[in-house]
Order: structure tokens, then sequence, then C-alpha cells
């Protein structure tokens, strides 16, 4: 009976026991939950902070790179500038280089003979095709009268064309002054009047004058002057003066040659008995 | 190299477009005086485009447009009018014929290597 007594103890001994250590591994496993918890916790925190950390970074490279984009962007519209500024002077230059290659043919053809008709023919061709004149005569002082008669036309014919005493006049004023005169407004239609030219050019040797240029109307597509036609207008007051005085006195002194060896030619031959 | 044949009967114009078109791809310029001058060229050089003025002697340049557009082996040929026939109505009759540009006198420059450069490019 004792015995029966001291199992009946040990076993309600065990079962306490057991049912401690169940309560004691309950304790450990809701420990464990928690210990995991709080781990993947501290892992998730480690995990974001490791973002923020890059994602700093990145906002660091961002604003860097985006410096840089500005810099390079400022740069660009430095060189853009810095290009459009170099594009409007080789325009510049460009235009600068027709225009010397237009006055140096015109020159280069002036000069290029000594004929007086040819050279007459070249400053025809010279206020057509590059100054753009449809109707003009060339007048010269004459020797004999002093007056200023037409020695080349161009658009009207040679009897239309004027003779103007010096000081006369549009013609004889530049004539007599030396100044080249422009009409205000060129566009306007004008009926043609031999005394009054839309621009007057005096044909000048230094200081001396030998005649004009009279344009009375410009080509249709011509509506007004650009610097180089200035620039043609100067040139024409020099070189074609020039041109054609020296072609004028070439012609002459090759007429008064040939009449003086003709004349020397009769003087050797024998007299006819 | 192209050749670019100038038909130019004033020798001044001849010169100054010679010099523009040194400018262009270093073109080699064949001169002519008129349009027959111009025809025989075109029979014995080889061209690749034509710079052609309108009032010349003994042939005119809508003559020479019309007798090059009619020639099989020319047809092709870009023609640019160099003149100073300025009004619309000549701009026209050019182009009916078969002018592929027509440029009044006076010219400027760049505008006339623009155009050859272009119908160089096409062709």
């Amino acid at each position: 009976m004792d015995k029966e007594i001291s199992y009946a103890n040990k076993a309600d001994e065990f079962i306490q026991m057991f049912k401690k250590g169940e309560e004691f591994t309950k304790e450990l496993l809701k420990e464990n939950e928690k210990l995991r918890f709080r781990i993947a916790q501290l892992e998730e925190t480690a995990s974001r902070s490791g973002d923020e950390v890059r994602i700093k970074l990145y906002e660091e490279r961002i604003g860097l790179l985006e410096a840089e984009l500005k810099s390079f962007k400022d740069k660009f519209l430095q060189v853009e500038e810095e290009n459009k500024d170099f594009a409007s002077k080789y325009l510049d230059v460009e235009e600068e280089n027709n225009n010397l290659a237009n006055l140096y043919v015109a020159s280069y053809q002036l000069h290029s003979t000594l004929d007086f008709s040819e050279v007459l023919r070249i400053v025809v061709e010279i206020a057509i095709n590059l100054i753009g004149a449809e109707k003009f005569a060339v007048l010269l002082i004459d020797d004999k009268t002093n007056d200023l008669i037409a020695v080349a036309t161009e658009g009207i014919q040679p009897a239309d064309a004027p003779r103007v005493k010096i000081g006369d006049g549009v013609i004889g004023r530049v004539t007599k002054d030396g100044e080249s005169f422009f009409a205000d407004d060129l566009s306007v239609i004008r009926d043609f009047n031999p005394l009054e030219p839309i621009v007057c050019i005096p044909l000048k040797i230094k200081e001396h004058v030998i005649g004009v240029i009279a344009i009375y109307k410009l080509l249709v597509q011509k509506s007004g002057f650009t610097n180089v036609d200035y620039e043609l207008f100067n040139l024409l007051a020099g070189h074609a003066a020039t041109a054609i005085f020296s072609s004028k006195l070439y012609t002459q002194s090759e007429r008064k040659l040939t009449t003086i060896q003709s004349f020397l030619d009769l003087l050797k031959e024998k007299p006819k008995r | 190299m192209p050749n670019i044949l100038v038909v130019e009967d004033s020798p001044t114009m001849r010169q100054l477009i010679s010099f523009a078109m040194k400018r262009v791809q270093s073109a080699h310029v064949i001169e002519a005086t008129d349009g027959v001058d111009a025809l025989k060229k075109l029979s014995s050089d080889k061209v690749d485009l034509i710079l052609c003025d309108i009032n010349m002697p003994v042939m005119d340049g809508l003559k020479l447009v019309s007798l090059v557009r009619g020639n099989p082996a020319f047809k092709d040929i870009p023609i640019i009018m160099v003149t100073t026939e300025g009004a619309e109505e000549d701009r026209k009759r050019a182009i009916a014929i078969g002018a592929n540009a027509y440029l009044p006198k006076p010219i400027q420059t760049q505008e006339l290597i623009k155009l050859v450069n272009t119908y160089l490019a096409k062709s």
C-alpha cells in the first residue's frame, strides 16, 4: 500500500515536473519568437538604413551630375554663341571677299586694254552687270567745245543723250564739283529726262574731272544700292577715268603715229620726174 | 571635279563667274561666248552644269536652253540662267523652256555659289 502511495506521489511529481517543463518550454518558445521578431525588426532597420545611405549617395551623385550637366549646358551655350559670332564673321568675310572679287574683276577688265572703244564697252558692261543700270550714258568733256558729250549709251538712243555745259543741271554740277549725285529715292519711277539722272558719277583723275556716268534707270530687280555699289562707283570714278583717258591718248597717239608714218613714207618716196 | 559651262558674252561677267566657281568644289570652268559656242563646248567636253546668260549675240540663252533640253545627251544637265532680265514673266518663260533656276543680275556671288552647289549635289 505504501509503495503504491509512493508511486502515486512520484507520478504526481513527474507530472508536475513535466508540466513545469512544458511551461518552461512554452516560455522559451515565446521568448524565441520574440527574439526572432526582434532580429527581423533589426534586420529590416539595418536594410532600411543601408538603402538610405545608398539613396543619399545616389542623390549626391545626381547633384554632381546635374551640376556637371549645367556646366556643360553653359559651355555649350557659350560655344554656340561663339559659333554664331564666327558664322556671322565668316559671312561678313565672304561678302567682303565677293565684293573685292567684283572690284578686282572690274578693275582688271578696265585696265586690260588700251583700245578706247573697248574700254567704253567694259565701262558699259560693269554698269549693267555689276551695278544693275538699265539706262545710262557715259559723257566726256569735249576738248574743243568744253561741253559734255555722250560717248557711250545703254538703253537710250545716242541722239537722246544730252549735251551739257559744265555747271548746268545735275550733270554739269557733278562735272564742276567732282562730287557724285544720288537721287533721294531711287525706287520712284521717273519719265526719262536726259538732264535729270538718278545717279551721276564723275570720272576723275585725281581732282581733274574728264566726264561723268549718268544713270537714268536701274534694272527692275535693283531697288537700291549696297555698299559694294558705292565701292564700284568709286572704282569707276577713278579707274574708269584713268582707263578712258589713257586709252583715248593711246588711240590718238596711234592715229598720229600712223599719220606721221604715212607722211614719212611720202617723204621717203623719190620724186617722180 | 565638276565641269561648269559659263555661257556669257561679257568678258567681265565670265571672269567674275569663273572667280566665284573656284569656290565650288574646285569646279573647272569652261567658257563660251554665245549659244553656238556653248553647243560646241558641250560636244567636246563633259559638262555637269550650265550657267547661261539670255541676251547674247549669234544664239541667245533661251534658244540654247531649248536645244540642250531637246538633246538626249545633254537634257539632264542643270541650267541656271544668269541674266539682266529680272521681270517675273522672263523668269517664267526661261523655266518653262527648261531652265532649272533663274538668277537676275547683278548677282550675289554667295547666292550663285549656293545654287550651283544645290544643283551639283542633285545631279
